[in-house]
């Protein structure tokens, strides 16, 4: 690590800069970051910490200490748990859907030479597209679940009847609007990543399986392709999984509070914003903050940081 | 001259497959034709909602509500936007002056603040920095969108609800753009910063007419999909700006969707306006943008 170096004898030429001393210098450039760190990310934390021992209704100042109360409440079934539950469901359609197409989009671009930036860009387009326009898009014009809904149009050619998309939970067609926007938003940004994966794959490999006779399809992808992207694979899977875990926007815009599918950070909105129950929201945070992070650590992706590459 | 020691992504365009040796068989054309045939039918998919938003746009709500819905309305309705403009209850133009002020002063903030943190934590030997740098490190277990409400807390404390300050500042401090711009300044060549040094530039001179103007490339893949994602935030400003004369777009969206006070060609043409920008910027920078996903992403 670079930062080792921090016992370099100094140089006399450093002394020459307008900026004097090691020490000024450093402070000038990391100060001003480091002291918005502390009062927007630790303090907030700290806090929130202290604040989830406490009834906290209407205000966010500590005091009417109820020990684990809000923690128990929490854990208790109810809507904190089914939230949990709503994000398990959506994390197993969204993660290993987005995974495989993006990476069979990357694999076919990868593949052919006419047109291909074109086809990049229109997959890629929807990254430029927020959530909330997403989200009207689809309640409104695509999933809407009247007659002239794009969706209901297409299923009337063959004789289906409407289907009220967001409006009833049974059966909970809601999950296809919610896969399938996120799906069109998230998909490009995913290809990149795995076009970016395949660029780094030496080419010599595939010579050399060319020579041995494997097959240029389903061989290679499995014995040299796949392998060679397993950095990018477990960055995939790991991204895809935090990103859902903090999904909001399409919830929120096109379902609301309703009791069928909040997933955690709509929940807590609803706690905090809703019922000023910052009490309970600030203990939700921690431990969705606690879970998280053992799914950071456990992936191990922290340790690998802080290597220069 | 441009400095760049990350992988080219942007260049890909000119990277071809591995030459084939063989002949091309039938069976290969077969298969050619197959990946060009499932790629459009993909394409037309994902542009279907660019298309639907631009036709409710330029539709009256008859046509768009229509029992017999057609893909294609026979007349365009441009004075929508004179509509649309000129609607008192909507007021777009404020929302979009707000996201325009937020997203651009986030994006400026933040690539000063985190690369400047980021050059000193990569390359200013001090006692400090390998602390700090954990402690950078440290705050990137936890996403920022999980933490909303005690950020929340605390810009309630410093009364900044409803305030620009309030929407803008918290988000400027993040340890992912910190860590992106320590890694990258790590593999800057050290030659020539040691060489503005010995010319007597300091830290502050050589940062900022060797290191700076020697990393356009990075700099840009890191503004383009930060200000992306800035226009695109909605939770954040959906807490703080809660008063209707600091909605961003995307919450004056959200609350027209949600409210439907608004007439349906109104809302999909503010949608569409909405994203105009940001079609532009992604149409002219999209090679930064490549670039910026692929660095951001890999190493996030």
């Amino acid at each position: 690590m670079a930062t080792t170096e921090v016992a370099a004898p100094p140089s006399p030429a450093r002394n020459k800069g307008r900026v004097r001393g090691v020490a000024p210098a450093f402070w000038v450039f990391v100060g001003p970051f480091l002291i918005g760190l502390i009062v927007f990310v630790y303090v907030p934390i700290i806090w929130s910490v202290i604040l989830s021992f406490s009834r906290a209704q209407n205000t966010v100042t500590p005091g009417d200490w109820v020990g684990l109360s809000n923690y128990i409440d929490l854990l208790k079934p109810g809507p904190f748990l089914d939230s949990l539950v709503t994000f398990t469901v959506f994390a197993a359609f969204i993660v290993p859907l987005t995974f495989a197409l993006a990476l069979g989009l990357a694999l076919l671009l990868n593949r052919i030479r006419f047109m291909r930036t074109f086809f990049r860009s229109v997959f890629f387009l929807p990254t430029a597209c927020s959530y909330v326009v997403a989200s009207l898009v689809w309640k409104l014009s695509i999933f809407n679940g009247v007659r002239f809904g794009l969706a209901n149009t297409v299923l009337g050619w063959f004789g289906v009847d409407n289907v009220a998309w967001l409006a009833s939970s049974d059966p909970p067609w809601y999950w296809l609007v919610l896969v399938t926007v996120r799906l069109w938003l998230q998909l490009g940004f995913y290809m990149i990543l795995f076009i970016a994966g395949l660029q780094r794959i030496p080419k010599e490999l595939y010579e050399a399986a060319d020579v041995d006779g494997a097959g240029r399809g389903w061989q290679t992808f499995r014995y040299i392709t796949f392998p060679q992207l397993r950095a990018t694979s477990v960055a995939v899977l790991l991204l895809l999984l935090i990103n859902a875990y903090q999904a909001f926007d399409e919830f929120f815009n096109l379902l609301g509070n309703s009791s069928f599918a909040r997933p955690p950070l709509v929940y807590l909105y609803y706690t905090a914003q809703g019922n000023q129950d910052y009490g309970h929201g600030t203990a939700g945070a921690v431990i969705l903050a606690l879970l998280i992070m053992i799914v950071t650590l456990a992936q191990g992706r922290i340790f690998g940081f802080g290597r220069a590459e | 001259m441009t400095v760049t020691t990350t992988p080219a992504v942007a260049a890909e365009d000119e990277a071809s497959p591995p030459p084939n040796p063989r002949r091309r068989t039938p069976a290969e054309a077969l298969a050619t034709s197959a990946r060009y045939l499932v790629l459009t039918i993909a394409a037309v998919l994902f542009l279907v909602p660019f298309y639907l938003i631009v036709r409710n746009a330029l539709s009256v709500d008859t046509e768009i509500t229509a029992a017999d819905w057609k893909l294609f309305p026979t007349t365009l309705h441009w004075e929508n936007f004179g509509e649309l403009f000129t609607d008192p209850s909507v007021n777009i133009l404020q929302a979009l002056g707000n996201s325009a002020i937020v997203a651009v002063l986030q994006t400026l903030g933040m690539l000063l603040l985190c690369s400047m943190a980021g050059y000193g934590l990569a390359r200013i030997p001090y006692r400090w920095a390998t602390p700090i740098f954990y402690a950078v490190l440290v705050t990137l277990m936890i996403p920022p969108a999980v933490t909303f409400i005690p950020t929340f807390i605390i810009v309630s404390q410093l009364r900044w609800v409803d305030t620009y300050q309030g929407i803008i500042v918290p988000v400027l401090f993040s340890g992912f753009t910190t860590f992106l711009f320590r890694q990258y300044f790590l593999n800057f060549p050290r030659g020539l910063e040691e060489a503005a040094r010995i010319d007597g530039l300091g830290w502050f001179g050589s940062f900022w007419r060797i290191v700076v103007p020697n990393s356009g490339a990075f700099f840009s893949a890191i503004a383009v999909i930060t200000f992306i994602t800035n226009w695109n935030q909605f939770l954040w400003p959906l807490i703080v700006g809660q008063d209707s004369s600091k909605w961003t777009v995307q919450v004056a969206l959200s609350t027209f969707l949600t409210a439907q006070t608004i007439n349906l060609h109104e809302l999909f043409l503010a949608a569409a306006v909405s994203i105009a920008p940001l079609v532009l910027v992604f149409v002219l920078l999209q090679r930064y943008l490549v670039q910026g996903v692929a660095e951001t992403g890999i190493k996030g």
